[in-house]
């Protein structure tokens, strides 16, 4: 193991874990964060926890619009045209 | 989804056209995110809704002047924070530009500090002292009523700024690019929001599964 002041911290880590997912750190860092987590069973974990979090997320239905709301937007497009 | 006109030019010409059907599905397809950013602005739902309601009155009134230098997407946007701005004032309300234009202001941590070892821990500070155990949730639970019920909550709990950034990207599906655009919005402090909202999700998903074990 390299010496841990080179490291990245686990606090650190779970601070970056959105631009890692986004694809935005740049190349050293996410050289930096892999090899962390490559050795870091409780990271590893972390990130695994934050993509299921977001495959669950992914599942949710957006809110509809009701048929009153629809009823609505429909009558107040009736009334656009006729003006 | 499937049956909208996905193309700028032909609804805009379907709208023009005064086409009923083609207005319907683009409110039903916008419904959800257009009331998610109206509550950035709003303190109530209801009032959210009238936010709704205007802006799709705008954009037919505005319909002739929509020359497409913008996507159709973040003009309808811009129209709903104009409206959404102007009720807040009307309501006294201040407006969250902290929230949205200087998220990182306010430090908040992802996971909290005491589940780390302290900055002078001698061998290994910054590391877990309480790591993140798994989840080990079967596929059909995971997807389950229960857990969305959870998510859901924990995405109702948290700030209205961070609670559109989640919605859009991670419900709905939108690219970074066109959040930024809607909520006018660096994609640095899009970042932000999104990754507090996920932070806090993961959290109740943490909270939900290591009580349920």
């Amino acid at each position: 193991m390299t010496n841990p002041v080179e490291q990245l911290s686990c606090q650190e880590l779970v601070e970056l874990v959105t631009d890692y997912l986004e694809g935005v750190l740049p190349e050293d860092e996410r050289a930096r964060f892999e090899e962390h987590l490559a050795i870091c069973d409780g990271c590893h974990t972390y990130v695994d926890q934050m993509r299921t979090t977001l495959r669950v997320t992914g599942e949710l239905k957006a809110e509809a619009l009701t048929p009153e709301a629809e009823t609505a937007l429909r009558r107040a497009f009736r009334d656009w045209m006729a003006s | 989804m499937a049956t909208l006109l996905r193309d700028d030019a032909q609804v805009v010409r379907a709208l023009r056209e005064r086409d009923e059907a083609a207005f319907a599905a683009l409110a039903r397809e916008y419904h959800a995110s257009l009331l998610r950013v109206a509550q950035i602005y709003v303190s109530s739902r209801a009032v959210a809704e009238e936010v709704v309601q205007e802006t799709w009155i705008g954009v037919l009134n505005g319909l002739e002047r929509f020359e497409g230098r913008s996507s159709l997407k973040t003009w309808i946007f811009r129209i709903l924070t104009n409206i959404a701005k102007t009720r807040a004032q009307r309501e006294g309300r201040t407006l969250p530009f902290s929230a949205l234009q200087r998220p990182g202001a306010v430090p908040e941590a992802a996971v909290e500090p005491d589940r780390f070892r302290p900055p002078d821990d001698t061998a290994w500070p910054g590391h877990w002292s309480s790591p993140p155990t798994e989840w080990n949730a079967p596929e059909e639970r995971l997807l389950g009523g229960e857990v969305r019920g959870v998510v859901e909550q924990a995405i109702e709990g948290v700030p209205p700024a961070q609670r559109a950034v989640i919605s859009l990207r991670d419900v709905e599906g939108w690219p970074a690019e066109d959040v930024c655009n809607a909520l006018s919005v660096s994609e640095t402090n899009q970042r932000v929001l999104l990754h507090r909202a996920r932070s806090k999700v993961r959290r109740a998903l943490e909270d939900y599964f290591s009580e349920a074990a």
